[in-house]
């Protein structure tokens, strides 16, 4: 139920807008940089921001259609969107907050303020909530409407990092219990690797992939999605033969088991799939700079062999010593286009 | 001393804040959502205009309109046989032409600076927009409406130059206090012009206060919060 279905068209003197996504399954991220459109994509489908044409559809009910002139309210859409500050009302106690969308049941007010483990804060005004408070309060009363879609705007930016973690398996836990189509906007790409089934990755206003979570990840296909979802070390890359690669900033050949598609244009090594090793490692590491985080040790360091741009990689901090030599498993080598 | 300046002052400042209160927020709230950034500016100038025109100017576009054989004027005589220019009403008309565009700019920022995102909310929650006004828009924006209530009163009590163009200065009708520090300045009384200045700047030291008193409990209420 609730599958949302949009394309999405705007154009602005320097920006343009031209998306088409379908939502598959249940929660579908939206991974892109602050400016790509994401906010202003989710505000489309909720009809709190205009668009020249496109169309909009929640559950299969039509909501916006520019060919067919239908364009209804945000009132009219039940889709229940999350603000990235909660847009709770300041004038207006926690209980009257989650009332304003219930209409006159006042029995499922109580029970979301109970599901939502409110008690006790009916009475409170929303500036004397945590923020972690705000948020279950700010998702109670979109619930209390009704909603047969959500969109969550950057759900976690407004808290306090040691909170996330917390609230993120929270929220998961309750987005399970909710029937219809979820959409979450984000940046952060372990936010959404945590909370969604399948992640879109945006860019300067066009979809430019959707898969699922597990598998974007293992292979972004696309530069921007790799970027995006956290590969440091990104290479033009040239097609040697078959199945061999080469990395031009690096100066490094790779062999792999599979065939090289010929539209590759760039490979990319995530910072963790650098594997220290003997003699026989693939890379000698001419060590540039060492900077320590309190878990891991990132190194940047260059192809001793053929020095050519600098790569990342990401130890653990177990290792004393920068190793001599890195190799990487073939299968973590990312081809990109 | 005649009294009779104070009554028709206050008389006056009442009837035009109660009129000016309303139709400026109202005109507030219609620009607020006019979407077209020319078709803003334009009435945004247009009811702005009486604040930045000499006074007596637009008591001359006022009396060139309400003026006995004027469009509007000879409207009101023929339909309700109501003569505005001269008469009282003119005092009112006057002081709620020249206070209106404080009253519709103080409420204009205040609903502007109610965060958007509450009113996107309410929308998508389902909230009728006329509930919507009533609930969220005005309540977050009274502080600043009520501000602009008390300058807009303020202003229609020192009314002058609009109301001398098309109320005159008939003693006992439309002589306010203002017209009479003049009328007794005027005819070489300071003695009696003293007085009525005392009462103005009185008059016009409380609304102030009043101001700073509601802001301050408008703070308090937030500090609840």
């Amino acid at each position: 139920m609730g599958q949302i279905e949009a394309s999405l068209q705007k154009e602005f003197k320097n920006f343009k807008l031209n998306m088409n996504l379908t939502s598959p399954g249940h929660i579908l991220g939206v991974l892109g940089a602050s400016g790509c459109g994401k906010s202003m994509s989710l505000k489309a489908i909720a009809g709190i921001s205009a668009l020249d044409k496109g169309k909009v559809a929640i559950g299969g009910r039509i909501v916006y259609d520019s060919g067919r002139r239908i364009d209804l309210t945000p009132q009219k859409r039940k889709v229940g969107y999350l603000f990235q500050n909660y847009a709770l009302f300041p004038n207006m106690t926690v209980y009257e907050n989650i009332a304003a969308g219930a209409g006159r049941d006042t029995f499922y007010v109580k029970n979301l303020i109970s599901r939502f483990h409110l008690e006790g804060l009916e009475s409170l005004y929303p500036g004397r909530l945590s923020g972690g408070q705000q948020q279950r309060t700010a998702l109670a009363r979109i619930l209390a409407s009704r909603p047969e879609a959500l969109l969550l705007d950057e759900p976690f930016s407004a808290l306090d990092s040691y909170l996330k973690e917390e609230l993120q398996m929270e929220l998961k836990e309750r987005l399970s219990e909710f029937e219809g189509a979820v959409m979450i906007v984000s940046h952060d790409r372990d936010e959404l690797y945590r909370l969604c089934d399948h992640i879109m990755v945006m860019s300067s206003g066009a979809n430019i992939i959707c898969k699922g979570t597990e598998e974007l990840f293992a292979n972004p296909e696309k530069v921007e999605a790799a970027r995006l979802t956290g590969c440091k070390n990104i290479s033009p890359a040239i097609r040697v033969g078959e199945q061999v690669v080469e990395a031009a900033d690096w100066g490094v050949r790779f062999r792999l088991n599979r065939r090289i598609p010929e539209h590759m244009r760039y490979i990319g090594i995530r910072a963790h799939d650098f594997l220290p090793a003997d003699r026989d490692g693939q890379i000698a590491v001419e060590t540039v700079h060492v900077a320590d985080a309190p878990f891991e040790r990132n190194i940047l360091f260059k192809n001793a062999d053929n020095p050519g741009e600098t790569m990342w990689m990401k130890l653990d901090r177990g290792y004393r010593q920068v190793p001599e030599r890195v190799s990487v498993r073939e299968d973590k080598i990312l081809l990109l286009e | 001393m005649d009294f009779s300046p104070i009554l028709i002052s206050l008389k006056t400042a009442v009837f035009s804040i109660v009129i000016t209160f309303f139709t400026g927020m109202l005109a507030a709230y219609l620009v607020v959502r006019i979407r077209n950034v020319k078709v803003k500016i334009a009435w945004d100038g247009f009811l702005t205009l009486p604040l930045v025109l000499p006074p007596t100017v637009a008591g001359f576009f006022l009396l060139y309109l309400f003026g006995v054989k004027r469009p509007l004027g000879s409207f009101f005589v023929e339909y309700f046989g109501v003569k505005i220019a001269f008469s009282w009403g003119a005092t009112v008309l006057a002081a709620a032409v020249i206070s209106f565009p404080l009253m519709y700019r103080s409420a204009r920022g205040a609903f502007e600076q109610v965060d958007e995102n509450l009113i996107f909310a309410a929308r998508t929650l389902g909230m009728p927009e006329a509930v919507i006004f009533r609930r969220i828009l005005l309540p977050n924006a009274l502080p600043g409406i009520l501000s602009g209530g008390i300058l807009a009163f303020a202003r229609g009590l020192g009314e002058f130059g609009a109301t001398a163009m098309i109320a005159g200065n008939i003693a006992g009708r439309t002589r306010t206090l203002p017209l009479a520090v003049y009328s007794e300045v005027a005819a070489g009384n300071m003695e009696g012009a003293y007085r009525y200045v005392l009462i103005l700047v009185l008059l016009s030291f409380l609304a102030v206060s009043g101001m700073n008193v509601a802001a301050g409990w408008f703070r308090k209420q937030d500090r609840r919060r």
